[in-house]
């Protein structure tokens, strides 16, 4: 049995573990109300983007001279995962959820014969899929605090996989990233980056039956806007990222200071019962003295 | 007669407002705003001014965007940009 020092140190130590871990549980909770609300604001911007894309790319009749990002190369035999994690650990499976989806795939597509390259953002991801596909993480990036990324951040990832995609580095971009449901839900997610996915239902979701008139024309429009429309697909894959890491790091906090609050009334109990019985021995002896008497 | 007009950046909806007009720098020429304009879709210039006239004959409220994009509905106007400077 442990002695009665070394219990009460270990008890110490869970406590101070505690202590911190319920720190960590609080300033996620902060930081997750900002990240909620940045998700949120970033919302309009890519829901009108989204629709207005769409509606001029149905309009569009898509040839040999319409955009790449619309029309895309025409193949589809390299695909590039885009794997948007953290650049920091201790948020639960939030970054393992999210690796394990786009492994999951890489591993189905290159089943088919598919070549499957990776552009990773945020260490963990990183980490995590080099393990398995060292040679074929064609770039990394460390962005850092996810919270403080602004649209001018995103853009320059936006340009740099344009230029890939224009240089026929891949057919295919599919990007990775963790939904924020809620608090206690986040769902891994696949989306298509590029070429842009239209949807195909007509459904008039701008209000756009009437005639419309475009400035430019439609097919410059379309060229101005589909390169916008990578960046603000990454900025909302990240903000809803950002939210995520600090729901799940919330979790994984309250769970990490429950379970310290466990051990430290089992060990209470423990060092208890050995002070009782370092107290009872003593007793024995000293009956077992006096009786001798 | 108000206009409706919002104005969104990737970051949030930096305004949504009734107003009287709105003078939008487009690509092939600027062009002014009422209620009930017909339907279009316009770039815009970079690093040009946004004008908006909040009621008849009052003086404009300046806004430098960057990286825009106009829309007129029925539903009124909507101008996305990437940067707008007050």
């Amino acid at each position: 049995m442990a002695s009665l020092k070394a219990l009460k140190m270990r008890i110490n130590s869970v406590k101070s573990t505690q202590k911190i871990t319920k720190a960590m549980k609080m300033v996620a909770a902060a930081k997750l109300r900002r990240a909620t609300e940045a998700a949120e604001a970033s919302r309009p911007y890519a829901e009108r983007l989204e629709a207005v894309v769409s509606s001029i790319a149905s309009k569009v009749s898509v040839g040999p001279q319409s955009p790449k990002l619309l029309a895309g190369s025409g193949k589809n035999d390299v695909h590039l995962f885009v794997v948007a994690t953290s650049d920091k650990g201790l948020a639960g499976a939030f970054n393992t959820n999210i690796v394990r989806l786009a492994r999951r795939q890489a591993e189905a597509l290159k089943a088919e014969g598919k070549t499957v390259k990776f552009y990773t953002i945020g260490k963990k991801g990183r980490d995590q899929l080099s393990r398995t596909f060292r040679g074929d993480i064609i770039h990394s990036i460390e962005p850092g605090d996810l919270g403080k990324l602004t649209f001018a951040d995103v853009q320059n990832w936006g340009e740099d996989l344009t230029a890939r995609f224009e240089a026929d580095e891949f057919d295919v971009a599919h990007l990775f990233f963790s939904k924020f449901d809620n608090v206690l839900t986040q769902t891994p997610t696949q989306i298509q980056l590029m070429p842009v996915a239209v949807t195909a239902d007509e459904g008039d979701v701008v209000g756009l039956s009437a005639t419309v008139e475009y400035e430019p024309d439609e097919e410059e429009i379309l060229a101005e806007l589909l390169p916008r429309n990578v960046a603000v697909q990454l900025l909302r894959a990240n903000r809803e990222n950002a939210a995520s890491e600090q729901g799940s790091k919330m979790t994984a906090m309250d769970n990490a200071t429950r379970n310290a609050g466990d051990m430290i009334n089992k060990l209470t109990i423990q060092y208890n019962r050995t002070r009782q019985a370092a107290i009872t021995t003593e007793l024995i002896e000293i009956i077992a003295g006096a009786e001798a008497l | 007669m108000a206009l409706k007009f919002e104005l969104v950046t990737p970051e949030k909806l930096y305004r949504s407002d009734d107003v009287y007009m709105v003078v939008v720098p487009g690509t092939e020429g600027d062009f002014g705003v009422l209620e009930g304009h017909s339907p279009m879709m316009s770039t815009l210039r970079n690093d040009a001014a946004l004008e908006i006239y909040k009621t008849q004959g009052a003086t404009p409220e300046r806004l430098m965007i960057a990286g825009g994009f106009a829309e007129v509905n029925a539903s009124g106007l909507t101008v996305l940009a990437e940067r707008v400077e007050a």
